[in-house]
C-alpha cells in the first residue's frame, strides 16, 4: 500500500507494526505515552499498546538507556526516545560505555538491540540545546550504527531494519522534516539499511548528503540546473557505517564532491569522507573535497541559525568553489 | 518604598552571598548523620562467634543445616584462597591488575548463596565470591585481569552479568533486567552489586528512581567496604547509605557484612520480596577493605593501620570457624581437608592463568558488531594485508 504522510507517522507507522509483530518491541522515553512524544511520533501507541509496552520514563536519559540495556539483556528490544538532541549527553556514558560495547565485552555472547531515536538540527527556531547535530559524536564510537532517514519512506523502513538490527542503533530525526510528506510504500521490499542512494543523478560534481540536508541539496540541484550545471545527490542515509562505495562510484563519474551536513564541519562526518574519498579517488578528483556545515562555535541563538546551518547560498558557493578548480 | 530603598536589597543579597563564601565560617567540616539516631546494624554472628537472635531476621536462616554452614565457611575460605593467589599471580607478572575482595567474603557469599538460579547478578568488578557462588569458574574471572579478554564467560549461562568497570552503570542494567523479569510475570529476582563509592553516581539514585516508579524486583547490594580508593564514606554520603532508600520510597538496611549469617538472611528477605512483588530493597553490607583498592594501589598514603588492625578483630572467616568450633558443626578433619583443597584451587588456577594464550591478533576485530560492519571488514582486511606482507618478508 502506497500512502502519502508525514515523516513523523511514517516513524509512528513503522513504531506500531514493529509493536504488533513483536511483543518483546517496547518504546520507552519522556512523554512518548499519553502524550504522544513532544512531536507527536509515538501518538496514539500507549493507547493502542498499552502502559506496559509503551513507557512513560523518569526524566532521566541515563536511566533511560541504562533500563533499556538491562531489558535488552532479558530478550526484549527497546526504542527509546531521547526528547532532543542536545539532551542526550546524560546517556552519552551509558550509550558509549555500555551500549556499544557489551557485545564486544561478552566475546559476542551478549546482543543489545536497542534503538536510540534523536530528534536532530536545527532549522526549528527552537532555545539552546534543541537544534543540535551530534552524530559524529556517536559515529566515533565502535558498536554503535547511526542513521539518519531523509524521506518518509526511509523513515518508515528505516525504522522497521534499525529494530530488528541485533546492533544497537542511533536513529537522527530530521526534526524540520518531520511535517514533509511523501510516499511510503508499505509492502516493498526496502534496500539495506547501510546502503546509499543516488537520489539524483548528475554528471558535474557530486553532493553527499544525510537527513535534513538532502532536501536542501535537492534544491541547490535545481538552481544549478537553471544555471547549467548537473549536480548528482547521494543521500548517505547511514553515518556509520558510511557506504564509501557508493560515494566513490559517484566521484568517479563527476570527479568533484562536496559534503553537505549541520553539524560542525571541524571533525564531523565530513571530514572522515573527504579523506577516505580522497584516499580512493586521488586521481579522479578535479578539486578537494568540500565541506558546508556548521561553525566551530556553540548553536547560535534561533534568530542566528539561518546563517550557521548550510543554506541554498553556501552550499552553492562551496559548488562554484569546487567548479572553479 | 523610595527608589533607593529597592535599590538597596540588591546589594544585601549579594553581600549575603559574599559571607556565605568568604565570611561565616562553615562550623561543619566533614559530613555526619543529621537524623540523630545510631545507625542500625543487623547482627546474627558477632565478631566473637556468638549467635545473637534477631527477632526480624532469624526466621530467614531458621533452618539452616551444620552442612550449610561448613559450605558457607568452605566458600569464604576457598574465595580468599583464590584472591591471594591471583594477588599473587599478578606480584609475579602474571595478571596487569587484581581488585581483591579480602575482607569482603561474608558479604559477598552471604548474599551470593542468598540467590536462586534463576535470579540475575549484576556485579561491579570486585564480586569474585558471588561469581563463585553462580558456579563461575574463578580462572575465568581472571581473563580481563591477564588482557587477553573483556570479560570472559557467557553471562547468561550463569545468569552473573560480566563485571562492570564504569562505577555504578550496572545498577541500571540490574533495574531494566528487573522491569523485564516482572513484564515477564517471573518471580525471578535481580540484585545489584556497587560500592560506596557508587552510591555517589547518578546512575546508582536514576536506578533507585527506576526501580521505585516500575516496582522493580531488584535487590540493590552496596558493599560499604568503607574506601572508594582513597576517599572515605564521609566524602561520598552524610547519612548512612542504607537511610537513602527511605527517599526513593524502598526500605533499606544495614547488615554487619562481616557476618556471613546475617547478610544471608538479610538478603533472603530482600530478594523475597522483590519475588512477592513488594520491589526494590536497598541492603548495605557494612564491612572493609582489608587490601589495597587493586595491586595498584597503596593504602598506606591515605589510611593508617590502627583501622585496619581493628576491622581484623571482626574477620568474617574467623568468627564464622569460632561458631562453627564453639557448637561442634566442624570438626579437625573438615578444616584439614579444606586447607587441602584451598591449595589445590590455588594451584589451578595459577597453571589456567599461565596457560592461558594470548588472543589471535584479528580478535582486535571480532565481535564489534553482531550484525557486521562495513569499516570493521575494511579495516580487518587492510590489518590482515599488513600482516601478511611481513610473511612475504620471510618473517612468520
Amino acid at each position: 500500500m502506497a500512502d502519502k504522510m508525514a515523516l513523523a507517522k511514517a516513524i509512528n507507522e513503522s513504531l506500531r507494526r514493529a509493536l504488533d509483530s513483536d511483543p518483546k518491541v517496547l518504546i520507552m522515553g519522556e512523554d512518548v505515552g499519553k502524550l504522544g512524544g513532544v512531536f507527536r511520533v509515538t501518538d496514539g501507541l500507549q493507547k493502542d499498546f498499552g502502559e506496559s509496552r509503551v513507557i512513560d520514563t523518569p526524566l532521566a536519559e541515563s536511566g533511560i538507556v541504562g533500563t533499556a540495556i538491562g531489558l535488552a539483556l532479558r530478550g526484549y528490544r527497546p526504542v527509546v526516545e531521547i526528547q532532543f538532541d542536545g539532551f542526550v549527553f546524560p546517556a552519552y556514558d551509558q550509550i558509549v560505555t555500555q551500549l556499544a560495547k557489551m557485545h564486544a565485552r561478552s566475546l559476542g555472547k551478549v546482543k543489545l538491540p536497542v534503538v536510540v531515536r534523536i530528534p536532530y538540527g536545527g532549522g526549528i527556531g527552537a532555545v539552546e540545546h534543541h537544534s543540535e547535530s551530534p552524530e559524529a559524536l556517536f559515529a566515533h564510537v565502535a558498536g554503535l550504527k547511526i542513521v539518519s532517514p531523509s524521506n518518509a519512506s526511509d523513515a518508515y523502513w528505516m525504522m522497521q531494519q534499525a529494530i530488528q538490527s541485533d546492533d544497537p542503533v542511533i536513529f537522527f530525526e530530521p526534526k524540520r522534516r518531520y511535517w514533509d510528506k511523501g510516499e511510503v510504500n508499505t509492502e516493498a521490499i526496502p534496500g539495506p539499511l547501510h546502503k546509499a542512494q543516488v537520489v539524483r543523478e548528475g554528471t558535474d560534481l557530486t553532493l553527499a548528503a544525510y537527513g535534513p540536508m538532502v532536501k536542501l541539496c535537492q534544491e541547490v540541484a535545481d538552481v544549478a540546473a537553471e544555471e547549467g550545471k548537473n549536480l548528482e545527490i547521494v543521500d548517505l542515509r547511514s553515518v556509520s557505517p558510511l557506504d564509501f562505495d557508493s560515494i566513490q562510484a559517484s566521484v568517479e563519474k563527476t570527479r568533484r564532491l562536496v559534503v553537505v551536513h549541520e553539524a560542525p564541519v571541524f571533525f564531523g562526518s565530513g571530514a572522515e569522507i573527504a579523506a577516505r574519498i580522497t584516499e580512493r579517488c586521488f586521481y579522479h578528483l578535479e578539486a578537494p573535497v568540500l565541506r558546508v556545515g556548521g561553525y566551530h562555535a556553540p548553536y547560535p541563538p534561533a534568530r542566528l541559525e539561518e546563517e550557521y546551518l548550510p543554506n541554498l547560498d553556501r552550499v552553492l558557493d562551496a559548488v562554484d568553489r569546487s567548479l572553479a578548480y | 518604598m523610595t527608589v533607593e530603598s529597592t535599590a538597596a536589597r540588591t546589594p544585601r543579597r549579594s553581600a549575603g552571598s559574599k559571607a556565605g563564601t568568604t565570611g561565616t565560617k562553615r562550623t561543619r567540616t566533614t559530613a555526619k548523620n543529621d537524623t540523630g539516631a545510631e545507625p542500625q546494624l543487623v547482627q546474627l554472628l558477632t565478631p566473637e562467634g556468638k549467635r545473637v537472635k534477631n527477632a526480624e531476621y532469624d526466621k530467614y536462616v531458621a533452618g539452616i543445616t551444620p552442612e550449610e554452614l561448613r559450605g558457607l565457611y568452605r566458600d569464604m575460605v576457598l574465595t580468599r584462597r583464590f584472591d591471594a593467589e591471583a594477588t599473587s599471580l599478578q606480584r609475579q607478572g602474571e595478571l596487569g591488575l587484581w581488585a581483591s575482595l579480602l575482607g569482603q567474603e561474608a558479604a559477598q557469599i552471604g548474599s551470593g548463596r542468598a540467590t536462586r538460579e534463576d535470579d540475575y547478578v549484576f556485579p561491579t568488578y570486585r564480586e569474585h565470591g558471588v561469581a563463585w557462588c553462580r558456579g563461575v569458574d574463578p580462572a575465568n574471572l581472571l581473563g580481563m585481569f591477564r588482557g587477553v579478554n573483556n570479560g570472559g564467560w557467557d553471562p547468561n549461562s550463569n545468569n552473573f552479568q560480566l563485571y562492570t568497570i564504569v562505577i555504578g552503570s550496572q545498577t541500571l542494567h540490574a533495574t531494566g533486567y528487573a522491569m523485564g523479569v516482572a513484564k515477564d510475570g517471573a518471580d525471578s529476582a535481580v540484585i545489584a552489586y556497587f560500592g560506596d563509592g557508587a552510591s555517589s553516581q547518578g546512575d546508582v539514585a536514576e536506578s533507585f528512581t527506576f526501580s521505585a516508579v516500575y516496582n522493580a524486583p531488584v535487590v540493590f547490594f552496596c558493599q560499604n567496604n568503607q574506601w572508594a580508593i582513597s576517599e572515605p564514606t564521609e566524602k561520598q554520603s552524610r547519612v548512612p547509605i542504607y537511610q537513602r532508600a527511605q527517599g526513593f520510597g524502598f526500605p533499606g538496611v544495614r547488615v554487619d557484612g562481616n557476618d556471613v549469617l546475617g547478610v544471608l538472611a538479610v538478603t533472603r528477605w530482600a530478594l523475597e520480596r522483590a519475588r512477592s512483588g513488594e520491589g526494590p530493597t536497598l541492603v548495605e553490607a557494612f564491612t572493609y577493605r582489608m587490601g589495597a583498592h587493586t595491586t595498584s594501589d597503596d593504602p598506606t598514603r591515605y589510611r593508617g593501620d590502627e583501622e585496619r588492625q581493628a576491622w581484623e578483630a571482626k574477620d568474617p572467616i574467623l568468627r564464622l570457624r569460632r561458631y562453627l568450633e564453639a557448637s561442634n558443626h566442624a570438626d579437625e578433619g573438615f578444616f584439614a581437608e579444606l586447607e587441602a583443597e584451598s591449595e589445590a584451587l590455588g594451584k589451578r588456577v595459577r597453571e589456567a592463568v599461565r596457560a592461558m594464550p594470548d588472543p589471535d591478533h584479528f580478535a582486535i576485530f571480532e565481535n564489534a558488531y553482531a550484525d557486521g560492519h562495513a569499516l570493521v571488514d575494511e579495516e580487518r582486511a587492510q590489518f590482515a594485508a599488513y600482516q601478511a606482507s611481513f610473511a612475504d618478508e620471510g618473517g612468520n
